[in-house]
């Protein structure tokens, strides 16, 4: 196999010990990291120093590993999900960083995203906007026939273009007033674009609303930093798009 | 015990609605008096907890990531078939019924698999209606293409990312009964042990996977939707937490396992290229609609591939089956792919890969048709390779993928203990020894959209259920058992880590029950698996507490089950003296190198009853009758 230079790396990571402890940054080596190892591998390989030496693993969260699960976070060198746009933690890679450098880890932070350990926050926040009107209400049972919903192919893009959000939260950590709009945004605009449930849709973007308020996210002011984070590259015209909703919906809603 | 299928006598067309109207039913207002445990959230978990709720049982969800939407559904990315025969390429419910229990390599039970195919269409309809972002044509109606095993266009998908949208689609519909209190959700949790009281499933313990605290629910029955053990393999292409546990533990409790060793290896991966790696990641078989497999016809030919020119290329898919070319069913395409870097004609730095060109179907369709079908797997390609498929072919490899063996359940999948349903992956029952691409979706969301919910109230309308409280004295027991082993792999202290010991189980699984297997690996195998778990038990380091989120410690745990778990794995593949779809034992093969099936001896369900660590399992069989589609040596040629 080609020999490929391993790189040596700092790192300086916020280990937290749980919810209610201060948390701190330590500084630690990464040695030897194949460039084409992706980050999360990286940090694995840290890891399973750490446990040699009887010390504990840092907790960090990861699923897939393909970049749809939306379980990795990580602020690295102060941008969710890294330096590369439209890609996930878990599929960035070394050969993006240079020998020697330094590079600091952090949790997403945010007052909705309460910090659980280390660079692991809870995002359940997340499920209870959906909880609130995120859905089309229909049970299981004997729906009509697919083919008698027609859906042209233009407007079925541009709903899976807002349906593509991987619920990962990284719009949040991205924004100064640490906003879920774009999440809420992308959910309420895939819905809307579709003949599928219009007969709620008033109800549902007020309702994900006034939970995401309620749940302590911020407001929206246009920073854009949200798009220039999001893994899944999901634009900020989804934001207008609830805007226009929300506002429809306070002026025209018969609830 | 003989093992029951339970599958309702008559013609295979009338089979399941005549058990469905023979089925006892709840009446609506006594549903609301049951408790019913999911586990796993996947399609199937999140599919039958919607369905459950809506009819008004009460649901308790558990699931090990932090969210019900992460479940590893999500990350798949073809499609999902039905028979709806919307292309009008004479697809039928009764094609798709063949062509699955065909593409099983004809080791399913033919009464599911019908009853699969039956239920397709209306997974469709159910899915279209909750809003899910199927492709369309202009027209607004839907698209379809093909998939691996099949010669008409079933498959329905949105982009590479049909299990993402399937799966929200049924995440959304289980929210809104978390929304309306009907569905209560627990999240990172990981279930430890079953709860077994009078013979019957009444509950689980897991751990909160944040507090470390061993917690217990009782209810009236358990379903399983806890996925498939590819991970014990170490790479494959599940998610870190995929895992074996909870239907091992479900095992050792009672619950039978059907045909472990039918696993299945997905022929185009992205090829293994380091130590680091913690997994493989899948390139969808869609993509065989428009790429083109090819080697070198030289052996050794290191040229770059755009330098060797079309005579001196092998696209030996095409050559050795012309009916259904690069979309060969899955085991036949890796089983090639094998032989392939096994003659030498590998490409890439280590030779363990092949060729999956596009640069015709670019040629044909131009570059923005191809980023339109496939664009997120491209991307995900280069990043992970640094390659750019649009300019160069990618280089494909097996990898273990997705697991048919599981818990064996009946018509009603239910396992052999009263009250534990399987479902989904979890479960074995209806992809035979090979499952065809885009089926694994249908069967997840027909599980739990179509099957559980009826069969679940069968069970509770006529088992005589007394009351069970989580301070039973069986709740108890188990949880000593769970912090007593807890307490266990945190004393030994030993120098060697879980991932470790994860990682040597893995490279011996593949070469001794991979992708192809003989008596001689086997057997040697079931010499090293026992002394690899003795040592774990001796010298493991697991650091951190219990009392903790304990990353470690979890692996840890998963890791000593898949010790376990690997030796019935293999003592079943031993036992199997004949090749069959995934299962391909080099013994038993053709003149031409294809599975030979022995169904003299073979046609049947392995089902193994656990009988204690280190002890052999005591196997039974459930005998195999085809009736509807007759058995034959599979051709695609």
């Amino acid at each position: 196999m080609n020999e490929k230079k391993k790189l040596n790396l700092t790192l300086k990571i916020w280990r937290q010990k749980g919810p209610g402890d201060a948390g701190r940054f330590v500084e630690c080596k990464a040695e030897n990291i194949s460039p084409d190892a992706s980050f999360l591998e990286m940090l694995d390989v840290v890891n399973e120093g750490l446990v040699k030496r009887g010390e504990e693993a840092i907790a960090f969260d990861s699923d897939c590993r393909e970049g749809i699960c939306g379980m990795c976070s990580l602020v690295i060198n102060g941008k969710p999900h890294g330096p590369e746009l439209g890609t996930a933690t878990c599929q960035l890679h070394m050969r993006t960083f240079q020998d020697g450098d330094t590079i600091t880890v952090e949790p997403f932070r945010a007052k909705a995203f309460p910090p659980v350990k280390d660079l692991v926050v809870d995002r359940s926040a997340f499920d209870r906007i959906v909880a609130a009107g995120g859905f089309v209400s229909v049970n299981t049972g004997n729906p009509q026939d697919a083919n008698s919903i027609l859906i042209g192919h233009a407007v079925a893009e541009k709903a899976m273009d807002a349906a593509a959000c991987i619920g990962c939260g990284a719009c949040v950590a991205a924004c100064p007033n640490a906003s879920a709009m774009l999440f809420v945004a992308a959910k309420v605009s895939h819905l809307a674009l579709l003949p599928q449930g219009q007969p709620e849709r008033m109800r549902r973007v007020a309702q994900m609303r006034a939970q995401m308020d309620a749940e302590g996210f911020g407001n929206c002011s246009n920073e854009y930093a949200c798009e220039a984070a999001c893994p899944k590259e999901i634009s900020v015209r989804a934001i207008a798009r609830l805007n226009r909703e929300y506002l429809k919906a306070s002026l025209c809603s018969e609830e | 015990m003989t093992l029951d299928p339970k599958v309702p006598e008559g013609p295979i067309e009338q089979k399941w609605d005549k058990h469905r109207f023979n089925l006892k039913l709840v009446n609506p207002a006594n549903k609301r008096k049951f408790e019913i445990l999911v586990v796993g959230t996947g399609l199937a978990g999140s599919s039958a907890a919607a369905s459950l709720a809506e009819l008004g049982y009460n649901v308790k969800v558990f699931c090990i990531q932090d969210s019900p939407r992460r479940a590893h559904s999500i990350a798949a990315q073809g499609g999902i078939n039905a028979a709806k025969n919307y292309p009008n390429d004479g697809d039928s419910i009764w094609r798709l019924f063949y062509d699955t229990v065909k593409g099983g390599d004809f080791r399913s039970r033919e009464a599911n698999v019908y009853r699969l195919a039956q239920v397709s269409n209306n997974i469709i309809d159910q899915c279209v209606a909750q809003g899910v972002p199927f492709a369309r044509e202009y027209g607004g109606t839907l698209s379809n293409r093909s998939f691996g095993g099949a010669q008409v266009s079933r498959t329905f998908y949105a982009r590479g990312q049909t299990g993402q949208q399937l799966l929200l689609g049924a995440y959304q519909a289980l929210m809104r009964q978390v929304g309306r209190g009907q569905v209560q959700m627990f999240p990172r949790r990981e279930l430890l042990e079953l709860v077994v009281v009078d013979g019957a499933a009444r509950g689980i313990v897991c751990r909160n996977l944040i507090t470390g605290k061993t917690e217990s629910y009782a209810g009236h029955a358990v379903l399983l939707c806890t996925g498939g053990y590819g991970n014990v393999f170490y790479l494959s292409t599940n998610a870190m937490a995929s895992n074996v546990s909870a239907t091992w533990r479900a095992h050792k409790k009672g619950a039978f396992f059907a045909n472990p060793c039918y696993t299945q290896i997905h022929p185009t991966c992205i090829p293994v290229s380091g130590d680091y790696q913690s997994k493989l990641t899948l390139m969808s078989e869609s993509l065989r609609n428009d790429g083109r497999v090819w080697v070198p016809k030289k052996k050794g030919d290191t040229r770059a591939p755009r330098q060797i020119p079309e005579e001196e290329r092998d696209y030996y898919l095409e050559r050795k089956y012309p009916s259904f070319g690069n979309l060969v069913p899955r085991d036949v395409a890796s089983r090639n792919a094998k032989q392939m870097t096994d003659e030498g004609r590998g490409v890439g730095e280590t030779g363990l890969s092949v060729y999956l060109d596009f640069s015709d179907a670019i040629k044909r369709l131009g570059e923005e048709k191809i980023k339109e079908k496939y664009g997120n797997l491209f991307d995900m390609y280069h990043h992970i390779t640094s390659e750019n498929p649009y300019q160069v072919p990618m280089r494909i490899y097996p990898a273990v993928h997705y697991t048919m063996g599981g818990l064996w359940v009946d018509y009603n999948l239910m396992t052999t203990i009263p009250g534990l349903f399987c479902l989904g992956e979890a479960n074995f029952s209806d992809h035979g020894a090979n499952r065809l691409g885009a089926s694994a979706l249908m069967q997840g969301l027909s599980d739990g959209y179509f099957v559980a919910p009826y069969t679940l109230g069968g069970y509770l309308a006529s088992a005589k259920l007394g009351a069970v409280q989580s301070g039973h004295p069986a709740f108890r027991e188990a949880e000593r058992a769970v912090e007593e082993r807890i307490k266990t792999l945190l004393a030994v202290k030993g120098k060697k880590t879980a991932v470790e010991f994860h990682r040597d189980l893995g490279r011996l699984l593949w070469d001794d029950c991979g992708m192809a297997r003989n008596a001689k690996g086997l057997k040697e195998a079931l010499a090293k698996i026992p002394a690899m778990r003795e040592e774990f038990w001796k010298n493991v380091d697991v650091t951190g507490s219990g009392e903790e989120l304990n990353m470690t410690l979890e692996r840890a745990g998963r890791v000593a089950d898949y010790l376990e778990f690997s030796e019935l794995m293999v003592r079943d593949a031993l036992h199997r003296e004949e090749s069959c779809g995934g299962h391909f034992r080099e013994e038993y093969q053709t003149a031409d190198g294809e599975a030979k099936r022995d169904d003299e001896k073979f046609s049947y369900v392995a089902a193994w009853e656990f009988k204690g660590v280190g002890q052999d399992a005591q196997l039974h069989k459930e005998p195999l009758a085809f009736e509807n589609v007759h058995l034959a040596q599979r051709s695609y040629a």
